[in-house]
Order: C-alpha cells, then structure tokens, then sequence
C-alpha cells in the first residue's frame, strides 16, 4: 500500500481559516491521529480527503496517495474507507447484505457468498448474517460496519472518532480490532478524536489543530 | 373539545359510510326513491353491456399508473441526480406553489401546450412539420388517453416531491449516501439503492393516494381525456346526471367499478413494488457500484425531468396567460398578432359570480379545516390519522355517488352549506397534513413558561401557541383554500348541478373550443389559490410588522 499525503492542506469556511496550513504523511500500516476540540475543524478535514466537503468551505493543497494526485477525484473514486462514530449500517438491509454492499463487484457468484461468510467469521458475527441491524448490539455493529468498509479493499482508512460512542471496555477492544485490521492490510490510517487514549493506542504521528491555530 | 372532536370524528365516519353505503346499495338493486328495492345483479349487467366500458375501464387503468409511474420516475431521478445540489432546495420551493394550481386549469393550459394547434406544434410549424394548419391528428384526447396520462405525471410531480422534500429529515440519507460513496458507489447509483428504499416507505401513502386519485381523475379527464368512449369517471358522471334516472343504478355500479379499479391499481403497483425491491437486491448483492456513463445519463435523465416538469407546468400558466389576452393569433404563429381585453371583458361579468362562490366556499372549508385540524392535533387520538387520510385513498366518484344519493333523499343537496361541507372531506386531510410538522415541532416548553408566568393553558394556546404558529398557520389556510377550490366532483355532487364555481363553469367550457374564453377561466381558477398563497406570504409578515 501506498503512503496518505497531506500537501499544503488549508480549510477556511466563510471567510474564517479553520486550518492555516497543514503537512501530515502516514505511512502504510501506521495511525496518525489528528486532535482538537470540535469545532476546531476534525471532521471536515476528514471531509476533504474523502471527498465529501461541503460547498460552503474553501480548501486548498493536496491529497496524494504514494504518487497519486486523489484532490480532483470524487468521493467514489478514491477508494478510501471512511468509519464515522455511528455505524451507519443501512437499516433496509441485513447484516449480510450490508457487507455484500461493500464487496467488490468483480468477486461474483459463490466467491462472494464465501467473502461475506468469511467477513462475518472474522467480524465475530458467525450465523448473525441474516439479522436485522437494529437487532445487533453496539459492539456487533461497529465491528459490521469496519468489515462492510475493509471488504471493499480500501486504500487508506479514515476515522472519524469511531469510538467515541462505545463504552470503555467494548472502545479498547474495538480499537485493537481496528489498527490490528489495518495493519494487518498495511493501511494508512488518518483517525479524528479528541480522545488522548485513542491518539496513545495509535502511537503514530499527533496533530494537534488547536496547536496549530 | 373532547365532546367536539367526538361528534366530528363520529360525522366524518357516518359520512364516508354513507357515501359507501349510497353506492353500493343501489349498485346491487336497492334505491326505493326509483321504487328499486330488490336486490340483484341487473345494475351490473346493465353497466357491464355499456357500450365500450371495457375500454374505459382500461384507460382510466393505464393513464392513471403510466401517469403515477411517470411523477415517480421524474421525482426519484430528478432527487437521485440533484440531492445536496442547491438547485435541489430551489427546484422544491419553486414546484411547492405549483401544487396549487387546480387540476382543471392546468388541464386547460395543457390542451393549449400540446393540442394540434397547441403551443408545441406551432413552435415547430411550418418550418418542420410543413404543417400550415392544425394537423388533424388526436393530441388531445387519444383514444388510450397518454396525454391525460402525461399531464398526470406532469401534475403528480410536484406533490410527490413535497411529500419527499417533508420525509428526508425523518431519514439520515445524506449520511447513508456518503457511506456508500466512501465505498466505491457512483452517487445516483448509492441514491437509489440506499437512500430510496428508506425513503419509500414514508411516501408510499402519498403514493397510494395519489395513485387512486389519477385512475379516477374527472375533471383533467374531462378535458384531456378521450370522449367516446370516455374514461370510466366520466362514464359514471354522464350515467349520474342523465335525464334518465333509471341509469343511476348503472351509474352506482360504475362508481363502485371505479373502487375496484382503484384497488387493482394499487395492487399492481405493489407487485411493482415487490419486483423492483428484488431488482435492487440483486444488484446491491452483487456489489454493482455504477459505470460513468451511466451516472451521466442519471443525471441528465434528472435534469430533464426537471425541464418537463417545471417547463411544462410554466408553459401551461404562461399559455393560459396569453391566450386570455390574445386578439388575433393566426396558426401557425408562436405568439398573437395583437392583443386584445376582449376575452376578459366577454368572461368576466359571467365569471365574476362563480368565482366569488368558489372564493367563498374554499374560505370557509378552509377555516372550518383549520380549526378541526388544530383540535386533532392538540388532541391526536390512536387511529385519527388514518381515519382522516381514508377519503384521499378512496376514489372520489365511489364515495360522491353515495353522498349524493343519501343527500338527495334528505334534500341536503344543492345548497352552499352542503357543498362546504363535503368539501371538508377533501380539504381536511391536506390541512392537517401541511399542518401537523410545525405544530410537532413547536417547543412546549413556550407553554411551560407560560404557565409559571401564570397563565392557563387555554390562555397560552391563544396568545403564544398560535400568534407563534401564524406562518404554518397561514399556509395551512392557504393549503385548505387552494384544494377547495380545485374540487370538481364535489361540487357538481353536492351542488347538485345548482351550485355553479368557477372550477365547474371551467370544465363545462372545456368542451366548446373558444380558447380565449376558456383561458380566462382557467387563469381565473389557477389566480385564486395563487392569490390565497400570496396572503399566506404576507399577511404573517404584516401582522409581525405591528407588534
């Protein structure tokens, strides 16, 4: 996997500058953390390297991966796997068919069936595929919702303080499974938190944007 | 009030079983005022050996779901292609005041957009078609009734897009979507396999209702629909008013056929339903994100349906507009010679009285509503809702048919009173529907402060609840008023034939063929609710000017 770079990253919305200006490269299979308070401007930095800032901010700089220039490219198109603090299963789907939904479209037929199967062992959703996600616990859920995002073989991770809304047994071992999971596919992470034990568990580069400011 | 809302809710349900009961009845045999009281199958019989029913059966079916598919398909593209585009909230303001315009006026408007020397065929004569007169070709009124079914879709449009525009914020779909963006889905392909199936269970009764109202629609049948033989509304209509009265038992047959073709319809289009669910199963199963080429063709396929919709409705006000002021305006010229007052000053010492009428009577269904809806909502009991919404799921010949029979033997019918309050029946469920987000919204914590102030709850309802309520208020009034206006069957039933509108007057003018004339009435129709939605705007923002 390629190495997440942010070039020159600036973020102003109305006028007023969010980030002044920002360079941040997060190597294949390390979690670089990025902290403020909210409002600081966490989330739609996010935003921007996954393509999805709304109109109202003005941006500027660069987002690459290894030699790849992603800034022109819509949110579908840079295949980057975003996990936001809810799990946002799609509630007229099944489990399974949350997780097919992520699955690349060139594995077809009985692969498919087998990629999913194979998800939910690994999710620890063994026999839960058939489910309704509103039937699942919080945990079940954020771990259906990392391996919807992992089966669609992302690039680079993006995290949006995934953790923040799990209590603090089920936070550190979902964090484990997390950085352990993109290890273990050699991805960039870029994670958002305002959680210093996150940024800690991650042991990869700090920004602080507040710091910045 | 509890009283109150007891009779009222006792009344409305009498009401609606007596229109059932009036159809059926005699659809079977029994109406003693003919000295019919056996019953049997003969009404059927007679009913089903009309000449051509079958084929009016067939096109009220079809125009009515190919003219629902069509407001459907435009609506969920047009969403699809232009969700989170600015041009999304401009688009859904803008077609909201089009709900206004009544169905009869936008059928006049239509015939003069796309009739054989509609507005249409003259831009492209003689340059293209070489046509130097009106081609005697059937654009209105084709026998399989497409362009009723196509100014159907066209007039749907708008109301199925306010009923999105108001479930979106129940749904996180902007969310849901950029999950499905993050992975790897082109945006109108993640639309429609994320965003729709959430959304479709909010406006399937809206859907429904809509569905039930194109398959029987009499008036936009009336003018874009084919004569001879006619759609199956009309049928009933012709049959319900001919001199000859032994044919109401017929005509009650035809209004409870008219039911069962609404239920067919519904019927087919959850079948529908069922196999574009499994269509969208398939696809998401097999992970198909969308090619380019295909998201480019969504999204043109959105933008045009945003062109025949907003471009068709405005051609239609626009045409209306200019034929009612046109002097001579020869084929196959795209605009008149010279324009005249004639057509006015010829149509409005006739109209002035019939428009006065349906002004009178829209006012008073729409305070009435405005205030029964504000009592049901202060105090909401299980099943209100539903019970409410029935008329609107009903096909409105089916219940009108009965009602007017029950009304003729108690010699209610004819009168203004009676007609206001058939009406309500209509204007009722769209009252309390505009009505009910805002009045769910409002923070009663107003109240709670109010009443550590020192104030008791009736006194906070008058003086915070509603002066704070005035704008969803006055849309509500404004909502209540254009639908009364709009109402046809209703009036020609309870009216008797006596009580004379300008939407009635409008339609029966259809049939005759000077333009001018009918233009005027049909702008005169679409002007009111236009003008009741201005106060809506204004009068709330005067009223905050004074304190």
């Amino acid at each position: 996997m390629a190495t997440l770079t942010l070039d020159g990253i600036r973020l102003s919305v109305g006028g007023a500058p969010l980030i002044p200006h920002l360079d941040l490269a997060i190597a294949p299979g390390t979690v670089a953390t990025v902290m403020g308070p909210s409002g600081s401007g966490k989330s739609s930095l996010l935003a921007l390297v996954a393509g999805l800032l709304p109109t109202a901010f003005t941006a500027g700089g660069h987002v690459r991966l290894g030699p790849e220039e992603l800034t022109p490219l819509p949110a579908h198109r840079r295949r980057l796997g975003l996990l936001y603090q809810d799990d946002l299963l799609f509630p007229h789907l099944s489990i399974a068919d949350n997780l097919a939904f992520g699955l690349e479209p060139a594995i077809r037929g009985a692969a498919r069936k087998r990629a999913v199967d194979e998800a939910l062992i690994a999710a620890e959703l063994e026999g839960l595929g058939g489910r309704d996600p509103a039937t699942l616990s919080g945990g079940q859920r954020a771990r259906a919702a990392l391996f919807r995002t992992l089966l669609a073989r992302p690039r680079a991770l993006l995290l949006d303080e995934p953790f923040s809304r799990l209590d603090q047994d089920l936070r550190i071992r979902m964090r484990r499974l997390v950085f352990d999971q993109a290890a273990a596919h050699d991805l960039p992470v870029l994670l958002v938190s305002h959680d210093p034990a996150d940024a800690e568990a991650a042991a990869g580069p700090v920004v602080d944007l507040q710091a910045l400011r | 009030m509890t009283a109150a809302l007891r009779l009222g809710a006792g009344l409305w349900l009498a009401a609606l079983a007596a229109g059932l009961a009036g159809t059926l009845l005699p659809a079977f045999g029994y109406l003693p005022a003919l000295g019919a009281d056996g019953f049997g199958l003969a009404a059927w019989r007679q009913l089903l050996g009309w000449p051509g029913i079958g084929h009016s059966v067939a096109v009220s079916l079809t125009s009515g779901l190919i003219g629902t598919v069509g407001a459907f398909v435009a609506v969920t593209l047009f969403c699809a292609a232009m969700q989170g585009h600015r041009w999304f909230d401009r688009a859904a303001a803008g077609l909201g005041p089009l709900l206004g315009l009544p169905h009869a006026a936008f059928g006049l408007g239509f015939a003069l957009l796309v009739g054989p020397s509609g507005w249409l065929v003259r831009l492209v004569s003689p340059w293209a078609t070489g046509w130097t007169a009106p081609p005697d070709l059937a654009l209105v009124g084709d026998g399989w009734g497409l362009t009723l079914a196509a100014a159907l879709a066209i007039k749907e449009a708008p109301y199925l897009l306010l009923m999105v525009v108001a479930a979106l914020p129940q749904i996180r779909g902007q969310e849901h979507l950029q999950a499905a963006r993050s992975l790897g889905y082109q945006p109108v392909r993640g639309w429609f396999l994320v965003v729709l199936p959430q959304l479709y269970p909010l406006i399937r009764l809206p859907i429904y209702a809509a569905l039930a109202f194109a398959v029987s629609t009499t008036d936009l049948a009336i003018i874009l629909g084919p004569s001879q033989p006619a759609a199956l509304s009309v049928v009933v209509l012709r049959l319900a008013f001919d001199h000859d009265a032994t044919l109401l038992l017929p005509a009650a047959a035809g209004a409870g056929l008219q039911g069962l073709v609404a239920l067919a319809a519904i019927t087919l289009w959850r079948l529908g339903e069922r196999a574009v669910a499994r269509l969208g199963i398939v696809i998401l199963r097999r992970g198909m994100r969308g090619t380019p080429a295909g998201e480019m063709a969504g999204r043109a396929a959105g933008a045009l349906a945003l062109l025949v919709v907003g471009g068709g409705s405005l051609a239609t006000i626009g045409l209306l507009a200019l034929w009612s002021i046109a002097g001579t305006w020869r084929f196959p010229d795209a605009l008149p010679d010279a324009l005249s007052t004639r057509p006015w000053r010829e149509a409005l010492p006739v109209l002035a009285a019939p428009l006065l009428t349906a002004a009178g009577i829209g006012l008073a269904a729409a305070m009435l509503a405005l205030a029964a809806a504000l009592a049901m909502l202060e105090r909401p009991w299980r099943g209100s809702r539903a019970l409410l919404y029935l008329p609107l799921l009903l096909p409105q010949v089916t219940v009108l048919f009965g009602l007017q029979v029950v009304l003729v033997r108690s010699g209610l019918d004819g009168h203004v009173g009676t007609v206001v309050a058939v009406h309500l029946l209509f204007v009722l469920p769209y009252v309390h529907l505009s009505l009910a987000d805002a009045h769910a919204r409002f923070d009663r914590r107003y109240l709670d402060v109010a009443a550590g102030l020192g104030l008791s709850p009736a006194r906070a309802f008058w003086r915070i609840k509603l002066p704070m309520l005035a704008r969803p208020i006055a849309a509500a009034l404004a909502v209540g008023f254009a639908v009364s206006v709009a109402q046809y069957l209703p009036t020609l039933f309870a009216g008797a034939g006596r009580v004379a509108t300008v939407t009635t007057e409008a339609v029966a003018l259809s049939a005759g063929g000077e333009r001018r004339l009918t233009a005027a009435y049909g702008f005169a129709q679409g002007a009111l609710p236009a003008l009741g939605f201005l106060l809506a705007l204004l009068v709330p923002r005067l009223m905050s000017w004074r304190r």
